[in-house]
Order: C-alpha cells, then structure tokens, then sequence
C-alpha cells in the first residue's frame, strides 16, 4: 500500500467524520473493499440485460434465488469465521446432510423445536471435534476436516440406507423454509438474521476481535494473552453449527432429511467467502462480504440455468470463478 | 533511589537441551530509571526478557516484583503483575485499528453484566481512553480508527509502545523497539521511553546500538555467553567500554 504524507497529515488536521472517513477508506483498502458490491451490481445487471425475456427479473425468479442462496449464506458466514482464524473447514457439506437427518430422527417425536436444537447440537459436537483435534494434535485443519468430511458423509449414507427420512411437521417446514411472513421466504429472513449476527460477532464482540488477531499474527495474539487454541476451536464449532443450521434450512425446505444434501454446497462456499473480501489465509474478514458472495453464487447458478447451460459448463464456470476469487485474495494478502 | 526495585531477577539460569542460554543471571530495575540489556547475538537477551514476560520458565532462580517473589506463569500473569513486553515482532495486530491495538485482551464492554459475558465492545469508550492515553505520551496517529497495518513503522511501534504503558503499568520491557525504524522515528521512540522513565516507569531496554544506550539509559547489564559480564553505570563508561564488555574483551565480574 503506497502512502501520501501529504493525505495523511491533511486528515490528521482535520478530524470531522467525512474526512475520517475518507482516511480509512483510502488506507483501509481502497475501492477494493467494494468489490464484490461492484460485481454483485454488474452481474445483476448484464442478466437482467441478457436474460430479460426469460425472466431473471421477475419477483418469483430473484425469490428463488434468494431461496437458493440461503445455505449457502449461513455457511458462509460460518465459514468466514472459520477462515479469519486462520482455519479452513472442508467438512461442512457433509454436516449439512447430518444435521437434515437428525433433524428428522427428532422432529417426528420430540417436536420442531427438539429437532432443530438436536441438529445444531450434533454440528456443533463435529465441530468441537474438528477444533480440538487441530489445536491437540497439531494436524492442519484442511486435513482433519476432510478426514472428517468421509467420516461425516459415511455416518450419514449408512443412517437409512441412503433413503430420505421425510419431515412432517408443518411448523418445522414453516419456520425453517418452506413458510414466510406474507410474501417474504422465512429463508431471507433467516439469511438476514444470521449475517447479522454474524456482522456484530465480527465487530462488536470481543470474540470476533480475538478471531482476527489469531489468524492474523497468532504468536503477537498469544503475546497479548489470547488463548488461541480456544478461538480456534471456537472458529470450527461456528463454522459447523451454521453449516448445520443450512441443513435445517433445506431439511424444512424439502421436508427431508437425506445423505447427500449439501453435498456440493462446498466450493461454492468457499467462493462466496473469498470473493466477499475474507481472506483465504485470516486475518480479515467481511461478514456482508461473504452473504452478497453468497447471492452472488446462486444469481451465477440461476442465471446460467436460464442462459440453457448443461450441468458440465455450470460446474467449469463456477470453478473458474473461484480460482480467480482466490487469485484476488492471495495478491491482497501479499500486499497487505 | 529510595524506593524498592520494581523487580529483581536473581541466579535466573535456562537450558534448552544442551545449550546454556542463561547461566546465574542477576538483574535489578529501578523505578525510573532505563536499563540497557547488552550483548552479542545469542548472549541470552531475550532468553531472559522472556523469563521475567512469563514466555519461558527459568531452571533455577528467583523473581521478585515490587519485594515480593513470583513464579510468573505466562504472558498474562506477567502483565497482572504489571509487566509488560514490547517483543522486536510480536507487538501489533494489522488488520485490528489503533484503539483495538491498544485494548486487545483488554477491552471494556457495555450492556451490564450480559455485555461482560458476551463481550460487546464499548468502542467508543476505548477511542476516548485511547486518544488520551496517546496524548499522555505524546504519540500522535493520524486516525485511531484506522488499521495498523497502514501505518508507518515508527507508529506502530509507538501503538506497541503504548499498549504496553496504557494501563500504568509499572515495568516495561522493550526488545529493539527502534530496530526497522529511520532515523526520525527512532528519536520519536527514544523521547517516549524518556517520557516513560519520567513517569516513574522501570524500563528494560535491549539494543545493539551503543549511541542510544548512552542517550537514554541510566544503567547497563551485559551477558556474555549466557552471564552476566559487566554491569555498570552509563555516565562512568564509555561507548567503547560497553563494546569491550559485548565482545568479551573486558568483564567488571
């Protein structure tokens, strides 16, 4: 990043809101901060341009799009987390799947609520597991977490000999899916509250603070007394519990709870969250970043649907947009 | 001096395998005043700056803060104990602002007890304790809210700097503070530890440049391979003295 002396003593004289403002934008990022807004704007742009008469713009179509985004943007969040503690977790697809089963082993009985805490409990409890093993044992977390995503996704084909377990209870699905408040999915109501919370975790608590500082320098975070084994840890069992709250999602949505649910969802993630300006290496992270990549994605998925691409071509661009979002992120972290 | 030392380490010894890193060292800081800790690389400098931080536990010996003996257990008893350490590279955290910087580990909540437990951020009360905090010791940010990693090498020393003082506490431990720094910068840093050492503040300076440690130091230790060689009283010894003793050439025993 190049410095102006002549910028920063101008600011440094004149400390009215705009000019502070101006100054931590220009030595905060730049217009690269913005980026994925930018891009987000343009792709919205270009569809509705060239896919106008097949309908991109109309309100059923952005709702589905924002019904598609939805698990992905909770797992997003998660995964912002867990990638701004310098972690990564490969495991989340599978406890997608998990958490839509347990949801639906418990609903039938013990009611929606039951499912749902027992579901998030079970992610959660994978993720402890993911953490500890990266902090005890030493293992990188990409490897423990892929260990743990054939583990994970195995547990979940044997559960019912990968037949669907179906979900009938009316509540469940309207809370978590399939119901709204008027014409407003419940799902973008969840995606709202969960990027929300996620945002005042990242910036106003202490843990999100902790979060930065360990994956940022996580010898200077020790030095100041952080114990970054926990936050570590912590940053996993996050990751886990949103990927697990995106299967109570789809398993309300779909009324089901099956072995392979999610079980694409990972790179697509993982693109989101690059591409909304967190850092693949820690240290920075974008909580609205990582929900507009998340929108991003699945207005990338609706629209190539509509331009008539075969499953093969939505898979080669997709994955060339994650090599290019990583790219980015890398020259940033370089610079940086 | 009147007063008690704010801390005495005494026969502090500490192997790793089969090296000798420290071998019977004592050392003595004084309440306002600045102790220069010398040597060549690998004398056992920060072996020992790591020792009284709570980063390592001595083999053997003693430490005593402000009279009385403590086993100092880690980086956080060391500063409960009012300890602190500016480390040559672990100080500051980029991607965190200037007030965040200043109050990591250490920052004060709102909302009452439930915003203790969950730690909501009062951020407006660090700016305003941060801003005055840096008034106090004269370094002056262009913008508190901006991150440290856009700053220049000399404030973010002075943001370690001031983390390390923020809270009074009453000894601080500063290892080649002004290492990466021009020359400017460095005088910005040498004028705080006056400042600091004005205030009443113990300071344990490390450094390879003899120049500052005649400007700033009251006192000097210097270990040779792991002892203790020489320690004397800055205004008695000349800048080649101090390097007669890094070298090995001389020792006052």
């Amino acid at each position: 990043m190049t410095r102006k002396s002549i910028s920063e003593q101008a600011s440094a004289g004149l400390p009215s809101p705009v000019e502070a403002w101006i100054d931590r934008y220009r030595h905060n990022g730049g217009l690269r901060q913005y980026v994925v807004y930018l891009a987000f704007a343009l792709i919205l742009a270009t569809f509705s341009i060239i896919l106008h008469d097949d309908g991109f713009l109309s309100s059923s179509n952005l709702l589905n799009i924002g019904r598609q985004a939805a698990p992905i943007a909770v797992m997003a969040v998660g995964m912002a987390f867990a990638l701004a503690a310098g972690e990564i977790d490969l495991s989340v697809g599978s406890v997608v799947a998990l958490s839509s089963l347990v949801a639906a082993e418990i609903v039938g009985n013990h009611g929606f609520l039951a499912g749902a805490l027992a579901a998030l409990g079970a992610s959660a409890l994978v993720g402890i597991v993911n953490g500890l093993i990266t902090v005890k044992v030493r293992i990188p977390s990409f490897l423990v977490t892929l260990g743990m995503l054939g583990i994970i996704s195995g547990i979940a084909r044997n559960w019912n000999d990968l037949q669907s377990l179906p979900i009938r209870n009316d509540r469940f699905s309207g809370i978590f899916g399939a119901g709204g408040l008027g014409p407003v999915s419940s799902l973008l109501i969840w995606i709202i509250v969960v990027g929300t919370i996620g945002h005042i975790a990242l910036h106003h608590l202490r843990w999100g603070r902790h979060v930065l500082s360990t994956g940022a320098d996580r010898d200077a975070a020790n030095a100041a007394g952080i114990n970054t084994a926990r936050v570590k840890i912590s940053a996993l069992v996050v990751s886990a519990t949103a990927a697990g709250f995106a299967g109570i999602l789809l398993a309300g949505r779909l009324s089901i709870g099956r072995h392979d649910l999610g079980e694409d969802y990972l790179l697509t993630v993982i693109a989101a969250v690059v591409i909304g300006g967190t850092n693949l290496f820690g240290g920075r992270a974008s909580i609205l970043g990582a929900v507009t990549g998340a929108l991003i994605m699945a207005m990338l998925n609706n629209g190539l649907i509509l331009m008539g691409l075969e499953v093969a071509d939505q898979l080669i661009a997709r994955g060339v947009i994650i090599i290019l979002a990583v790219a980015l992120s890398m020259r940033e972290a370089k610079e940086s | 001096m009147s007063s008690a030392p704010a801390l005495v380490a005494s026969g502090i010894s500490k192997a790793f395998r089969a090296v000798q890193a420290l071998d019977d060292v004592s050392i003595e800081l004084q309440h306002g005043r600045v102790t220069a800790l010398l040597g060549d690389n690998g004398a056992g400098k920060s072996t020992l700056v790591k020792c009284i931080s709570g980063l390592y536990q001595p083999d053997a010996g003693h430490i005593f803060v402000q009279g009385t003996e403590h086993r100092i257990s880690s980086s956080r008893h060391a500063r409960e104990l009012g300890i602190e350490t500016v480390h040559q590279t672990l100080s500051v955290i980029d991607p965190l602002d200037v007030a965040e910087n200043l109050f990591l580990n250490r920052e004060h909540t709102r909302g009452g007890w439930l915003g203790a437990r969950i730690g909501l951020l009062d951020k407006r009360r660090m700016r305003q304790e941060c801003a005055s905090t840096l008034a106090r010791l004269d370094i002056r940010i262009p913008s508190l809210r901006r991150s440290v990693g856009s700053l220049s090498g000399g404030q973010r020393q002075a943001v370690a700097i001031g983390r390390a003082v923020a809270w009074g506490q009453q000894i601080v431990l500063l290892d080649e503070p002004a290492a990466a720094l021009g020359v400017e910068q460095t005088q910005r840093v040498l004028d705080l530890i006056i400042n600091l050492r004005d205030q009443g503040v113990a300071v344990l300076l490390i450094t390879h440049n003899m120049d500052r440690v005649l400007a700033v130091c009251d006192q000097a230790v210097v270990l040779y391979q792991g002892r203790k060689c020489a320690e004397v009283n800055v205004p008695d010894v000349t800048k080649d003295d101090l390097v007669s003793y890094i070298t090995g050439a001389r020792g006052t025993g």
